[in-house]
């Protein structure tokens, strides 16, 4: 028989049974819909943290100081704390900056948390001091007025870039450009807002992602002259005291191979100057790297979760091809007194199974396509009906965006015809099997 | 005893069949050394009482079945002893089949019913669908092509089904009381029909265990037992 007879005659026995018929289908299209959601969300996830990633520059080495574990649990006795010194110096930005070839150019940024207000509006800010390369390295683009310059590095003027966020904030209303912001206890003019910058992914062991909206930038040399390295903070009623030089040094390389021989001259570097570890180096092409093989894993995961429903799903199409076998025992012995080979029965039931596992398969791809809007239309529902629980999701969930994976959609069709061939021998072969003579005498 | 009818080419012949059934250590013989010939043009009604063997003679007739002992000649080849698949396709190019119950298929209409041996014929016949249509028209079902068996009276499904033996244009038409579940009124349009094929020059093998029915035959051949009775020429 021809192929298109062959399909022909498939729809129309399942058409015999509609809703057995669809609800086979709907076991399949479940199957099939699943793996293409999980699969785009997975890839979404992990689309998200690799931009976050690349956006840290694949080039570039960032040494951060982090406070030492020991240190701290030792001066744990509460009430006033002498300040301990840590971290990166100034000194070793300029033995990075002068003794590795490699280095393009290396960007230094102190870094705290203090209250920004303008009137009566005030957020808790993130003070970024930094030198005026800090705004290409990070492809921050100033939206409006202008970024940090040297000359305010050089006068130690009391300058400041807010983030776009900040702007919004502490400004409902005003133009805040040629406004003083304080900061501590300083006063700042604003000459600059920077657009607005989505979060790179997280360095220095913290899990969240780098966010971008709550920074102000002051210059590096205005900050030394005006707040200085030793910082104290009042927190649960005990002063601490740190004096930190630099919080991060980042350093780019020319060339994607030299990152690693670099990021190895600068561990080697640190160590002899450094008696404890109270830095950490990251290189964010490892990282790339990591979040590579972390998506393979959730992808083989992925993949056996949907294969379980796949396989449910094909259960349910075995069933209902034994209930049809049965059913039909009479056509199967017609159709052998007529000079049906049992080739030719396994074949008809094949492909009525083949039919009946395309069609769930094709449903399925096209329930695929809708994971996108269904996302969007799940976050504006939490949005709009749960806020709170909104407000406490993480970024990373909030900003999903599934990403279908061209590659699953084949992967799940074929599996899907796979599992109609597989589930669906052991019926065909039950029909081909029958006696003739029996299966012509059947009620 | 005649069991060799004389004159005319041989198109079917048993020679000597048994078959042997074995029911819980006892051995039943269904057929016991059963010889007839069908020659070309013959029509031919087997008769008995149920347990003569004369559903078991049919099924080996129809390929359907493979005797225990002995020889079946069918377009000058001995199918006796063939595999299952060469089986399928002796009967689709071979045999035509009618049954009691016409045995349509359900899910198809009129027409697709009566394509469906050409479906199982290597290699395909060629202008089948052509065939179909004047085969329905033939059996007087041109108007009704479309239809499906439920819309059909039980005369008019039988129709259905004697076109569909006639379909590949097969050696020998096996009928298994074709009468069985229809009124006598009906029963005699049908009879007529076969008796027109017939008259054309169709081999028909016919059980009944009606007499007025199998009076129509030429030849009336009684089992008893798995055994021949006695075959006779129809006088009228």
């Amino acid at each position: 028989m021809k192929l298109f007879q062959q399909l022909r005659l498939g729809f129309r026995s399942l058409l015999l049974h509609k809703l057995r018929s669809a609800l086979a289908v709907l076991g399949i299209l479940i199957g099939v819909t699943a793996v293409i959601w999980l699969v785009a969300l997975g890839e979404g996830v992990s689309w998200q943290a690799q931009q976050q990633i690349k956006d840290l520059g694949a080039t570039s080495i960032i040494v951060r100081s982090i406070k030492p574990a020991e240190e701290s649990s030792q001066n744990s006795g509460g009430g006033f704390r002498m300040g301990i010194a840590y971290g990166l110096l100034r000194d070793d930005y300029e033995r990075i900056v002068t003794n590795i070839p490699t280095i393009q150019r290396a960007v230094p940024m102190r870094e705290i948390s203090r209250e920004v207000r303008y009137r009566e509006q005030a957020i808790d800010g993130q003070v970024i001091a930094c030198t005026p390369e800090y705004f290409g390295m990070n492809r921050l683009s100033i939206a409006r007025g202008r970024a940090l310059s040297e000359i305010d590095m050089q006068t130690y003027d009391n300058v400041v870039v807010l983030a776009h966020e900040v702007a919004e904030k502490l400004f409902p209303i005003e133009d805040p450009l040629e406004r003083s912001v304080q900061i501590g206890t300083e006063f700042y003019v604003v000459v600059g807002i920077a657009a607005e910058r989505s979060a790179a992914a997280a360095i220095g062991g913290s899990l969240d992602a780098r966010q971008y909206d709550r920074d102000v930038y002051i210059p590096l040399s205005t900050f030394r002259a005006r707040i200085g390295d030793r910082v104290a903070t009042m927190r649960a009623g005990s002063f601490q005291s740190e004096t930190v030089e630099l919080t991060q040094v980042t350093a780019v390389v020319d060339d994607m191979n030299q990152v690693d021989a670099t990021a190895d001259i600068i561990r080697s570097l640190l160590q002899r100057y450094h008696k404890q570890v109270d830095y950490a180096v990251v290189v964010p092409k490892e990282l790339l790297e990591q979040a590579e093989t972390l998506r393979a894993m959730f992808n083989v995961l992925l993949l056996l979760i949907a294969g379980i429903s796949l396989l449910v799903g094909g259960i349910g199409i075995m069933n209902i091809m034994l209930a049809t076998v049965t059913e039909r025992t009479r056509e199967i012995g017609i159709r052998r007194a007529l000079g049906a080979t049992k080739g030719e029965i396994v074949q008809q039931f094949l492909w009525e199974t083949v039919v009946l596992s395309g069609t769930g398969g094709l449903l399925g791809v096209l329930a695929g396509f809708l994971c996108g809007p269904t996302v969007t239309a799940f976050r504006a529902g939490v949005q709009a009906f749960f806020p709170q629980v909104w407000a406490t999701l993480p970024p990373n969930i909030r900003n999903i965006e599934p990403r279908i994976a061209p590659w699953s959609i084949i992967a799940a069709f074929a599996i899907s015809v796979g599992v109609g061939i597989v589930f669906g021998i052991y019926p065909a072969r039950r029909a081909a099997n029958m006696d003739p003579i029996e299966a012509l005498r059947h009620e | 005893m005649v069991n060799v009818a004389e004159g005319g080419d041989v198109v079917a012949a048993v020679r000597d069949v048994s078959k042997i059934y074995s029911l819980g250590g006892h051995q039943v013989r269904a057929l016991d050394g059963v010889s007839i010939d069908f020659r070309r043009g013959d029509y031919v009604a087997i008769m008995g009482s149920s347990g003569s063997g004369k559903s078991t003679l049919l099924n080996v007739l129809g390929c359907l079945d493979r005797p225990t002992k002995g020889q079946y000649i069918l377009a000058g080849q001995d199918v006796a002893a063939m595999d299952d698949e060469t089986l399928s396709r002796i009967r689709g190019r071979y045999l035509g089949f009618i049954f009691q119950s016409y045995n349509l298929i359900q899910q198809l209409s009129v027409v697709e019913n009566i394509e469906v041996p050409l479906s199982y014929q290597y290699p395909p016949m060629p202008d089948g669908p052509e065939r179909c249509r004047k085969l329905a028209e033939l059996v007087g079902l041109a108007q009704r092509l479309g239809h499906r068996p439920t819309e059909l009276s039980g005369g008019q499904q039988q129709r259905v089904a004697i076109a569909r033996a006639l379909v590949n244009n097969p050696h020998v038409i096996l009928a298994d009381e074709p009468t069985g579940n229809l009124d006598t009124a009906t029963s005699h349009e049908i009879m007529d029909l076969l008796e027109a094929l017939n008259r054309a020059g169709r081999t028909i093998v016919m059980v009944t265990h009606e007499n007025d029915i199998a009076e129509r035959a030429r030849r009336i051949v009684r089992l008893r037992d798995g055994k021949i009775e006695s075959i006779s020429e129809v006088r009228r």
